[in-house]
């Protein structure tokens, strides 16, 4: 058997197999340069407390998550359900970053949609947003004990997307946390 | 002649307009220099939503807030590279509209110009092998083909047409 005459069809079918795996790549996605660092220090008002500030040293002591969202973003109010079953499910704590929103507007739009958020800090102007590399809510970060970020989601977060990259990552957390 | 003088004098505003002008987006720099140098940064940085273009030409919210962040910072007195630092601590290398050379990059980098030359090395290899099947005929072989040239057509095509 002749190696030479299939080359050009051996070639083809590394190409396609190359094309064929970018079919399931998105080029929109940013990787974050933040994963394994201490999250972006920030000082800014709570939404509902405004009186009270919320800094990055809330997000130490237990892995928890950061879910950027706002009024103005259709994705946010898809993903949200999942938020309100995830709080109820008591699994770990959950913080909102109100991303270049209005306090009413923040306000109206969780008391349609359920607040699951343990506290919520308030970016009105977006800085801190820019501090965690935001360019696209939702986004979801998960912050281990020591207030490192281990991992960061662009888009909204549903069930499979939390049993496939946030759950195990967790278990792997927290086991590394007890010993 | 009133067209001529009309438009001459829309073009004097339209020159008077750029070569002082300290303030673009809204911003206000002290003078042309700097306002060059933002502006030959913020050509360089790619805005993360509309990730085809610059920051200079994307009209989406988030390029609005990195083009006033980096004029806060520039205000500050901090360098072009500071600016550079500030932004790919945080969004990454893909905010550098050209992508920086790196180990990483290597393959994006070069690798176009590695596929040519392998390419061009294989083609010209190919060529000049198809070349080597062309042949001298020996005496013989002439003096054989002369012979089949010239004799009848042979029994087995007869009856083929006139």
């Amino acid at each position: 058997m002749r190696f030479r005459p299939f080359a050009p069809l051996l070639v083809f079918a590394l190409i396609g197999a190359f094309l064929w795996w970018g079919l399931y790549l998105d080029p929109r996605l940013v990787p974050s340069p933040l994963i394994g660092k201490p999250a972006p220090a920030f000082d800014v008002p709570r939404l509902y407390a405004p009186d009270q500030r919320f800094t990055e040293k809330q997000l130490q002591g237990q892995v928890s998550l950061l879910n950027i969202w706002a009024s103005w973003c259709p994705s946010c109010s898809i993903e949200h359900p999942f938020f309100n079953r995830l709080a109820q499910r008591n699994e770990l704590p959950i913080y909102g970053l109100n991303y270049k929103d209005t306090v009413r507007d923040a306000k109206s739009w969780l008391a349609k949609r359920g607040n699951p958020y343990r506290a919520i800090a308030f970016d009105a102007d977006g800085r801190v947003g820019i501090d965690w590399g935001v360019y696209g809510a939702p986004e979801t970060f998960l912050i281990d004990a020591d207030g490192i970020v281990r991992y960061k989601h662009v888009g909204p977060v549903n069930e499979g997307v939390w049993q496939e990259k946030f759950a195990p990552l967790i278990k792997q957390l927290r086991s590394g946390e007890s010993s | 002649m009133r067209q001529v003088l009309l438009g001459l004098m829309v073009l004097m505003l339209g020159a008077t307009a750029s070569a002082e002008e300290t303030s673009i987006y809204g911003l206000n720099f002290k003078d042309g220099a700097e306002r060059d140098r933002y502006q030959a940064l913020i050509s360089e940085l790619r805005c993360l939503v509309c990730q085809n273009q610059s920051l200079s030409d994307s009209d989406a919210p988030l390029a609005q807030d990195l083009r006033e962040e980096v004029h806060r910072i520039m205000s500050g007195g901090q360098s072009d590279e500071e600016v550079i630092d500030f932004l790919v601590d945080r969004y990454g290398d893909f905010v550098l509209y050209r992508p920086p050379l790196r180990r990483s990059t290597l393959v994006l980098w070069f690798g176009p110009a590695v596929l040519l030359i392998v390419a061009v090395f294989l083609a010209l290899r190919t060529v000049n092998r198809r070349a080597q099947f062309t042949t001298e005929l020996s005496a013989a072989d002439i003096a054989r083909a002369e012979q089949l040239l010239a004799e009848e057509p042979s029994s087995a095509v007869k009856g083929q047409g006139a």
